[in-house]
C-alpha cells in the first residue's frame, strides 16, 4: 500500500513586491545575476527527480500545489513540463488535485487553456479586494474587477475548482468595502473563498509604514467584526467554513491543504520550501541562487531539519487540527473532560457528537476566531499531569 | 593617677597601637555629601602616611563593597589609623573615622561622630553645601566637635571657592579665610589640612584608671571571622585577656583578638583611652554587637553605659518577591545572611495573592530599602519584585483596639476613629529661583513650612514637617525634577501626627489585588484610584471576557476601567511552511502562560505587576 504524498513546488518570483508580503520571493531586480528566470524550473525539476529517488515507491502523489511567488510568471508550458516530470517520476493518483496560484494579471484565457490541458484541476486567484485605495495600501498592482475575469474565464476554460482570495482588516478599508469585495466573489459563482486577516509581518514595507505612523496598525476588533460578517455572507450563499480562513462548496475544499492540517507527509520543493515526513521537517535554502547552485551541484538543497518529539507532534496537530471544521479527535488530544467542557461552556468549542467515543471537538465561530488560545489550553492542561501535579500525587500516596 | 591621661599634660610620644598617649591621638571623621570626594581625601591621607603605597593603592580604598564603589558612597564605615609626623616633631596618630553618608543612616552616623573630637567638613567647591551634609554638620556640632571646615575639588574649573567659602564661613560662624581650600585628587592642600587637624582638634579626653568603657560605632560581618566589632575606647583600657560584656543585654563574650586598622587589620595588646580599634568575639549576628552599646570587661567593669545607645527602628516598610518562586528559598537564605552585616533589617514571611511567597521587610528608609534589594539581586543572583514602600500606621478602631499597620492590605476594615502615621522634618537646600516649585510640591504633599533660611545669596535652606508617607512615595525624584538636580533633602523622624487616611483596594474583576492596596490622605483616594486603575488597564492583556478594574475604598468605588474582551487570537495562516514557526511562537506563548499569576479568573503577566509597582515606587537615587 502506499501511501498519499502532497507535492508543493515553489516558484520564487513576482513582478513587483506587494508592501504586505514577506514570502520568499524575489522581484527581477531584486534577484540579481546567476539565476535566469526562464530557465529556473529545470532546477526545481531536479528537485522532483530528487523527492522521487528518496519516495517515490512507497508514495502515490494525489496533491500538487504550485505557489510562490507568482507561478504563473514562469508560463504555462513550464508549469505544465513540471507537472509532466512529476508524472515521470511518480505514481500520481487519477484523481490528482493540482493548484496553481495567479495573479490576475500575469494569466490570459490561453494561458488559463494550456493549464487545464497540461492536467492542472483548480486555479487560486489572488484578488485581495475590490476596493482601489484598498489595493493601493496593500501596493497591489491588479485593477479592480480583474480577478472575477480571470475566474470567471478558469471556470470556462475548463478548472474544477476556482479560488479567488480576500485579505481583510487592512486599515484603510470600510466594512462597505468588504461588502463590495464579497459581491465580487459571489457574482464570480466560484467554489472556494480563502479569507486572511491583513497581518503586519516584520521587516515588510507596511510594517515600516505602519512604524512611521503612515498607516494605522490594523485593529484586531475590526478584523473580528470582518470575520464575522464574511462569514455571515459566504455560509448564507453556500459556502461553508471548513478551515479559519476557508471556505467552500461542499466537495470543493482544497485537499492540498487540507494534507496539511491533517498533517500528512509533503515534499516541498524549490527554494525556502518547507517538507514534512513522519515528524521529521525540513526546509531549503531560501535564495534562488543558493538553491540553484546546490541542485545543479547533485546536492540536496535542504538548509535545515528538525525532529519534532512527541510532545511537539502533539502540539501541533492540535493547532492544525483546531484549524479545521472536521475538528480534532477528543480522546487524542488527552487532556481532562472538565477543561473540554469549561471551553464548551465558554462557548468556544462543542463536542460533536457529544458522549460518543469518536466525538471530536470543533471551534464555534467564536473559538474560530480564538483558536490559538484554544489550542494553547488544551496543550497547557494536558500538560499539568506530567508536570507539577505528579510528584505531589506520588508523596500524598507513599504506596 | 600614675601616668597623665588627658591633653593637657605634657605628652610622652608613646604610639604603639594598645600603648598609645591619648595626647598625639587625634579622632576625626569626614562630613560630606555623596560625591563631594570624602573617599578620595581618604585616599590620599593613605598616601600621605605611607600606610597605603602608591602601588597597592586602588581608588577608594576604604569602600570594600561593589556597591559602594560604584555608587561612590559608603556604606559601612571603617576606621583608620594613620601614623603622622606633625610640624613639632613628634609621630601622631590619626584616626580617620569613615562614617556613612546618608539620611538612613543618621543614627550610625551620630554615633561615627560621638566616637571623634573632630570633624573635617568636605564641600565639593562647585556645589556648595548639600542639605545632608548641613544635617550631619549640625549633629557634629551638637556632639560638641571642633570642625574644620574644606573646600573641595578647586582644581576644577567649575569651582567657585570664594563663594562657598562664604557659605561654609556663615554657616559655621568663622572667617572665610579660615575654609581649607583642597583638591583631593591632586593632593593640593591635603597635608596642610592634616597638620591643621593635629593643631586644633582636642585630643581624647579619658580616665585611664576607671572601669574600662568603650563605645561601639560600627559592627561588620566578616565570613571568615565572624563580627568585627568598631570601638572606640573613652575609659580604661580593654585588653587581649579580658572578658567583655556588652552593655545593654549584659551578654558576655570571650576576646579573641584585638587590633587597629593601619589600614589592614593588625593585632594589638589591646586598646587604651582615647584609642579606636577592633574587637573580635567570634559572635555570628551584628545584632549582638550592636551600634551605640557600651562594652566594659567583665572583672572591674563599669556600671553606667556611655549615653545615646538607640535600637534600630525600621522606617519604611516594603514586600520583596522573587519574580520566579521557586526563588523563595534562596530569598530567605540571602535575607538570613545579609541581616548578619546590618542589625536594621527587619523581615518576616509574606504572603501575597498578586505576587506569591515573599517578605514584608522593614528599612531605616528609602536608600537602605534599594541597597538591600540590590545586593539581593547582585549577590544572590535574585530577580525581585518590590512593591511600592509604605511607612508604619497605627489604627485605632471605635471599640477601642489598636492595630499597627505595616502592609496596607492589614488596614482593618469596621469602624476606624483614629489613623495616626509618622511624620519628619525635612530640610531641604536649592537654589533660590526653585523655592517657589518646591513648596508647591511640598504643600502637595501635606507639608508645613517650619522655616526658611538665605544660606547664601542664591541658596535657600527650607525647613517643612511632612508625612513620611510622602517622602517615600516618589518626593525625591520629584524634588530632583523640579529643581533640575540642584536640591538636596534631608529628614529626621519627628513623631506622629493623626491624619485622614483611607485605604484605597484595586479590584480586578471583582478580586482585590492585594500588592497595589495603597494607604493614602482621603483627598489624593480618587486621583491614586484613577491613576492606578488607568495603568492597569494598559498593562494588563485583554482576556477573553470583559474585566473591570476599580478602585474602591471600603466597598464605595471610586474609580472604574475596562479591559475590553480579546475577540481575536489566531493567526490568519497556517500552511506547510508555517507550521515550525507557529508551533515556537505557541511554545514560547505556553512558556509566558506559565508566567501568569492568577488573580481570580484574570491572567496577569508577571511583567505588569512589575510595571505598575516600578513606576509608583521611587526610591531615592544619588
Amino acid at each position: 500500500m502506499s501511501e498519499p504524498l502532497s507535492l508543493y513546488v515553489h516558484v520564487p518570483f513576482c513582478s513587483s513586491r506587494c508592501g504586505y508580503c514577506d514570502f520568499n520571493t524575489y522581484t527581477a531586480s531584486e534577484l540579481g545575476d546567476g539565476v535566469d528566470r526562464a530557465s529556473f524550473h529545470t532546477h526545481l525539476a531536479s528537485e522532483i527527480a530528487m523527492a522521487a529517488r528518496t519516495l517515490a515507491p512507497s508514495y502515490q502523489v494525489d496533491t500538487v500545489f504550485f505557489g510562490g511567488g507568482t507561478p504563473t510568471l514562469i508560463g504555462a508550458s513550464a508549469l505544465c513540463d513540471l507537472l509532466a516530470r512529476i508524472r515521470d517520476e511518480f505514481d500520481v493518483a487519477a484523481n490528482v488535485e493540482v493548484t496553481t496560484e495567479a495573479n490576475p494579471d500575469s494569466v490570459d484565457p490561453q494561458m488559463l487553456e494550456e493549464l487545464v490541458t497540461g492536467g492542472f484541476t483548480r486555479i487560486s486567484i489572488g484578488m485581495q479586494s475590490v476596493a482601489p485605495h484598498v489595493l493601493a495600501t496593500l501596493e497591489r498592482t491588479h485593477t479592480p474587477g480583474a480577478s472575477s475575469t480571470v475566474a470567471i474565464a478558469a471556470r470556462a476554460a475548463g478548472f474544477d475548482h476556482v479560488n479567488l482570495d480576500l485579505i481583510y482588516g487592512t486599515p484603510t478599508e470600510s466594512n462597505d468595502d468588504v461588502h463590495r469585495s464579497l459581491d465580487e466573489v459571489l457574482d464570480a459563482g466560484v467554489d472556494h473563498v480563502s479569507a486572511y486577516s491583513l497581518i503586519v509581518e516584520d521587516g515588510t514595507a507596511l510594517a515600516r509604514r505602519v512604524a512611521r505612523g503612515e498607516i494605522a496598525e490594523p485593529d484586531d476588533d475590526v478584523a473580528a467584526e470582518r470575520y464575522e460578517l464574511i462569514d455571515d455572507r459566504l455560509s448564507h450563499s453556500g459556502l461553508r467554513w471548513y478551515e479559519v480562513s476557508n471556505w467552500s462548496t461542499p466537495g470543493s475544499e482544497c485537499r492540498h491543504n487540507l494534507a496539511y492540517w491533517r498533517n500528512r507527509d509533503w515534499w516541498g520543493v524549490g527554494p525556502g520550501a518547507h517538507s514534512h515526513q513522519a515528524g521529521r521537517r525540513w526546509w531549503n535554502v531560501k535564495h534562488p541562487r543558493t538553491y540553484a547552485a546546490r541542485v545543479s551541484a547533485g546536492m540536496s538543497p535542504a538548509e535545515g531539519h528538525e525532529e519534532t518529539t512527541p510532545e511537539q507532534q502533539r502540539l501541533e496537530r492540535l493547532m492544525m487540527g483546531l484549524r479545521v471544521r472536521e475538528g480534532v479527535l477528543a480522546n487524542e488530544v488527552e487532556c481532562p473532560q472538565s477543561a473540554v467542557l469549561d471551553l464548551v461552556e465558554r462557548g468556544l468549542v462543542e463536542v460533536e457528537p457529544a458522549h460518543e467515543p469518536a466525538a471530536r471537538i470543533v471551534l464555534t465561530r467564536r473559538g474560530r476566531l480564538l483558536a490559538d488560545a484554544v489550542a494553547r489550553e488544551l496543550a497547557v492542561i494536558s500538560d499539568a499531569p506530567s508536570g507539577l501535579d505528579a510528584p505531589t500525587a506520588k508523596q500524598a500516596n507513599p504506596t | 593617677m600614675t601616668h597623665s591621661s588627658t591633653a593637657g599634660a605634657p605628652a610622652s610620644g608613646r604610639s604603639a597601637p594598645g600603648d598609645t598617649d591619648p595626647g598625639v591621638i587625634r579622632n576625626f571623621c569626614i562630613i560630606a555629601h555623596i560625591d563631594h570626594g570624602k573617599s578620595t581625601l581618604a585616599d590620599r591621607m593613605l598616601q600621605i602616611t605611607g600606610v597605603v603605597d602608591d602601588r597597592s593603592m586602588r581608588a577608594q580604598y576604604l569602600d570594600r563593597m561593589d556597591i559602594e564603589r560604584e555608587r561612590g558612597i559608603t556604606i559601612k564605615s571603617q576606621a583608620v589609623r594613620l601614623p603622622f609626623a606633625a610640624a613639632d616633631g613628634r609621630e601622631h596618630v590619626l584616626n580617620l573615622i569613615d562614617t556613612p553618608g546618608h539620611v538612613d543612616f543618621t543614627y550610625e552616623v551620630s554615633r561615627s561622630l560621638a566616637a571623634c573630637e573632630g570633624a573635617v567638613l568636605l564641600v565639593d567647591a562647585a556645589q556648595g553645601i548639600e542639605a545632608q551634609t548641613l544635617a550631619n554638620l549640625y549633629l557634629a556640632l551638637e556632639n560638641d566637635l571642633q570642625v574644620i571646615p574644606v573646600l573641595n575639588k578647586i582644581d576644577l574649573p567649575a569651582a567657585q571657592p570664594e563663594k562657598y567659602a562664604a557659605e561654609l564661613a556663615h554657616i559655621i560662624g568663622c572667617h572665610p579665610d579660615d575654609v581649607h581650600k583642597v583638591s583631593a585628587k591632586t593632593g593640593e592642600g591635603v597635608e596642610d589640612l592634616m597638620q591643621t587637624i593635629v593643631d586644633v582638634i582636642p585630643a581624647p579626653m579619658g580616665d585611664a584608671d576607671a572601669p574600662a568603657r568603650a563605645m561601639i560605632f560600627d559592627s561588620v560581618y566578616d565570613t571568615y571571622r565572624g563580627v568585627v566589632t568598631y570601638v572606640r575606647v573613652v575609659d580604661g583600657r580593654i585588653g587581649t585577656r579580658d572578658r567583655i560584656s556588652m552593655m545593654s543585654t549584659g551578654t558576655v563574650h570571650e576576646l579573641l583578638e584585638v587590633g587597629v586598622i593601619s589600614p589592614e587589620p593588625s593585632p594589638a595588646s589591646g586598646l587604651g583611652v582615647g584609642e579606636v580599634g577592633y574587637l573580635i568575639t567570634g559572635v555570628k549576628d551584628v545584632r549582638q554587637s550592636r551600634v551605640g552599646d557600651t562594652i566594659t570587661t567583665v572583672t572591674k567593669g563599669a556600671t553606667e553605659p556611655l549615653g545615646g545607645y538607640r535600637d534600630p527602628k525600621p522606617m519604611v516598610f516594603s514586600g520583596l518577591y522573587p519574580i520566579d518562586g521557586s526563588d523563595y528559598p534562596i530569598l530567605r537564605d540571602a535575607l538570613d545572611r545579609l541581616k548578619l552585616n546590618d542589625a536594621a533589617l527587619q523581615y518576616e514571611p509574606e504572603t501575597s495573592v498578586a505576587l506569591g511567597f515573599g517578605f514584608r521587610c522593614g528599612f531605616l528608609g528609602l536608600l537602605h530599602l534599594e541597597i538591600v534589594r540590590e545586593r539581593l539581586e547582585r549577590e544572590f543572583d535574585l530577580d525581585l519584585i518590590s512593591t511600592a514602600p509604605n511607612v508604619i500606621y497605627t489604627v485605632q478602631m471605635e471599640d477601642g483596639n489598636e492595630i499597627v499597620v505595616t502592609n496596607p492590605s492589614e488596614f482593618p476594615e469596621g469602624k476606624v476613629a483614629l489613623v495616626t502615621e509618622p511624620v519628619v522634618k525635612a530640610t531641604v537646600i536649592l537654589p533660590s529661583e526653585f523655592v517657589g516649585t518646591v513648596m508647591e510640591l511640598c504643600q502637595n504633599r501635606r507639608g508645613s513650612l517650619l522655616g526658611m533660611d538665605y544660606l547664601s545669596e542664591d541658596r535657600v535652606e527650607m525647613r517643612y514637617m511632612l508625612p513620611m508617607a510622602e517622602i517615600v512615595f516618589d518626593f525625591f525624584d520629584q524634588l530632583k525634577s523640579r529643581t533640575r538636580g540642584y536640591a538636596s533633602l534631608d529628614y529626621e523622624p519627628s513623631g506622629e501626627q493623626t491624619a485622614d487616611l483611607v485605604k484605597v483596594d484595586i479590584l480586578l474583576h471583582g478580586d482585590p489585588v492585594d500588592a497595589f492596596s495603597a494607604i493614602v490622605h482621603k483627598d489624593k483616594a480618587y486621583t491614586y484610584g484613577v491613576a492606578m486603575a488607568q495603568k492597569l488597564r494598559e498593562l494588563i492583556p485583554r482576556q477573553q471576557f470583559e474585566v473591570p478594574i476599580q478602585a474602591a475604598i471600603g466597598s464605595r468605588i471610586i474609580a472604574r476601567e475596562t479591559i475590553r474582551a480579546i475577540r481575536k487570537d489566531v493567526l490568519a495562516k497556517c500552511y506547510g511552511g508555517d507550521v515550525s514557526r507557529k508551533r515556537k511562537l505557541l511554545e514560547k506563548q505556553k512558556e509566558g502562560k506559565k508566567r501568569m499569576k492568577m488573580v481570580g479568573r484574570v491572567e496577569v503577566p508577571q511583567e505588569a505587576f512589575i510595571a505598575a509597582l516600578s513606576t509608583s515606587e521611587a526610591p531615592a537615587k544619588k
